[in-house]
């Protein structure tokens, strides 16, 4: 059980003029399965790579349980990273893949032959042993990639991008194991991934980077209920967004006035809603505004509207808009429960 | 109709690689093959006595053959795996004009170098000995390795690297583990080439040995000019000898496959 925290880590590259990472703080609590979440460019595989040790930061730290590693050298820092691309060492076995680290940790090889079976057996890959990794499927190198790394114990397991590679019904069985994994384990895991479903579904902390910087870390939940910024909102799909002052309890905007959750702080605001908690029809805080359009998506259908010259979105199950044509009038609600007031843009 | 083609090649590199040999092995045991005679009149093992004695000093003179080629070989591996690398992974200022210098010694005459080197070599004191000879051998050596391993790192992944040192190798055990395995069988034809040019090397032998560093191509151009076509013939096939041994020795190796560089190739 490892806490990661890493103290105003900077990294600049030559030539670029923006900070790839700026002054990151962060703290991965032990035991935790943490997703670094971020558009590319972000500065995600940045960040990995300065906590593995493969790129050196211009500025701040790195520790492990409050023991600083920034100058150790990779191979001392016991952080394993799996990288995006298996990268299998194609000259050797599936077994001696899975038992590299050990191996160069000098154990014996008797000891080295029993952890892998073991590790092999965990991932399913036990009849795979003396394969050659191109002889592997994708999700097959991507289990012996990952049980190459958790075989070493390490103190943090960093993941970068462990299920983009693979189909759809991979990722699911991946997913499982990952999570399945980390929590036998216990090894503090720090996740990095540009989607943001992924890192939802997978994790249960997430960390959002946007231009650099944290954005917000919170429970994945946190990130629908409740946004810091208009960005991490537009980030998880966000797409209504009021301007607006809150005075005694009522949010006076556009809209008129509309009824908040107790406790809602004073002046000016920008209040979001869900797409999937506006609801059609009658209800509190309820207005009559006009469907520019219907986009079917399968389970759900987007309905786009207007309210006093500000475009909303819900989200809702295709039947409730059967028959609804753009055009149209219908009175929507804004459930107090379900609002949420951001920094003022 | 495949078989008989490649029964056909067959044919095609016996004749080219053992055909000319024949005439060798028949002179080395003649005595006396006088035209128009088809074969020698007499048979006789004096010249192979004679080529084996040490009086004949062909035996030490192919030791030290043999020194001044593996030697020159290492070096130049040793020289060349750094900057090979940062020709084939790297791109930085210049690198066209390092490139081109780093060819010259294969594209101008060696002639051209051997004079200059010469004086340079008098005053530093390397003359006629046999690490004078060996500095003079990594000219035209080098470049061939360089430029070998340049392509060999061009298509090598260093995140290979990078994953081995996360997963607790030192720069060295990764170099052992990783990277030499993905390099060899560029590394191994570098030093075939490499070991080949030096071991026939002859102008740069004589410039900078002297006469007294007596390598097997200056043992043979002289027994060669005496006319004792039958220990000439003996000497050619000792010559030989070398480059058919490493060629069948790493022939698995440049052959087989190449695992982690068409890995890396893989789109």
């Amino acid at each position: 059980m490892t806490t990661l925290t890493l103290t105003g880590l900077t990294k600049a590259y030559r030539g670029a003029g923006a900070a790839a990472v700026h002054a990151l703080d962060l703290t991965v609590e032990s035991g935790s399965l943490t997703a670094l979440l971020g558009p590319s460019g972000a500065g995600k595989t940045t960040t990995m790579k300065l906590i593995a040790g493969l790129l050196a930061p211009d500025a701040g730290e790195i520790a492990l349980d409050g023991q600083p590693i920034t100058a150790l050298p990779p191979e001392r820092r016991e952080v394993a990273m799996v990288f995006q691309n298996p990268l299998l060492f194609p000259h050797l076995t599936v077994a001696q893949n899975v038992g590299f680290g050990l191996k160069m940790r000098g154990l014996p090889s008797a000891e080295i032959g029993a952890a892998v079976a073991g590790m092999l057996d965990r991932v399913q890959l036990a009849d795979m042993k003396d394969r050659r990794p191109s002889q592997l499927s994708g999700g097959q190198q991507q289990r012996a990639a990952l049980a190459r790394a958790l075989i070493l114990r390490p103190k943090l397991l960093l993941l970068d991008e462990p299920l983009s590679n693979l189909d759809p019904a991979l990722r699911e069985e991946m997913r499982q194991l990952i999570q399945g994994l980390q929590r036998e384990t216990g090894i503090t895991t720090l996740v990095i991934t540009h989607d943001q479903a992924e890192a939802v579904t997978l994790a249960d902390r997430i960390v959002l980077l946007l231009d650099g910087r944290i954005a917000q870390h919170d429970r994945p939940e946190a990130f629908y209920r409740r946004p810091a910024t208009e960005a991490v909102a537009r980030f998880f799909g966000g797409v209504n967004f009021i301007p607006g002052t809150v005075n005694g309890g009522l949010f006076h905007s556009a809209l008129g006035s509309l009824t908040l959750p107790p406790d809602a702080p004073e002046g000016d605001h920008l209040l979001t809603i869900r797409p999937e908690a506006l609801r059609l029809g009658p209800g509190e805080n309820s207005r009559d505004a006009t469907v520019t359009a219907l986009t079917f998506l399968g389970t759900q259908t987007r309905v786009a509207l207007q309210v006093a010259g500000i475009p909303l979105q819900a989200l809702v199950p295709p039947d409730a808009v059967r028959g609804l044509q753009p055009g149209d009038r219908v009175a929507i609600a804004l459930p107090p429960e379900t609002l949420w007031l951001l920094p003022p843009a | 109709m495949r078989g008989s083609w490649r029964s056909l090649a067959g044919l095609a590199l016996v004749s080219w690689l053992i055909l000319p040999v024949l005439p060798l092995i028949v002179w080395s045991f003649a005595h006396g093959w006088r035209f128009p005679d088809l074969v020698p009149q007499d048979w006789s093992g004096k010249a192979w006595a004679y080529a084996l004695s040490p009086a004949s000093g062909i035996l030490s003179s192919f030791a030290t053959t043999t020194l001044i080629a593996t030697t020159t070989t290492l070096l130049a591996a040793l020289i060349c795996l750094p900057a090979g690398r940062a020709l084939g992974l790297y791109h930085f200022r210049g690198k066209g004009l390092v490139t081109l210098l780093l060819l010259a010694p294969a594209i101008l005459p060696g002639l051209a170098v051997v004079f200059g080197l010469h004086g340079l070599f008098l005053r530093l004191g390397l003359t006629g000995s046999i690490p004078g000879v060996i500095l003079a051998h990594l000219i035209p050596v080098l470049p061939y390795m360089v430029l070998i391993l340049a392509a060999v790192f061009s298509c090598f992944d260093t995140a290979y690297e990078d994953q081995a040192r996360s997963l607790g190798a030192t720069p060295f055990q990764t170099f052992r583990a990783v990277t030499l395995p993905a390099i060899l069988p560029g590394l191994l034809t570098g030093a075939l080439f490499a070991f080949l040019v030096s071991w026939s090397q002859y102008l740069l032998t004589l410039a900078i040995g002297g006469g007294r560093v007596q390598t097997l191509p200056l043992l043979l151009f002289s027994f060669a000019s005496a006319g004792r076509n039958d220990v000439t013939a003996a000497i050619a096939l000792l010559y030989i000898l070398p480059g058919l041994l490493i060629l069948a020795v790493t022939a698995r190796f440049i052959t087989g496959r190449n695992a982690a560089l068409t890995e890396g190739l893989r789109p």
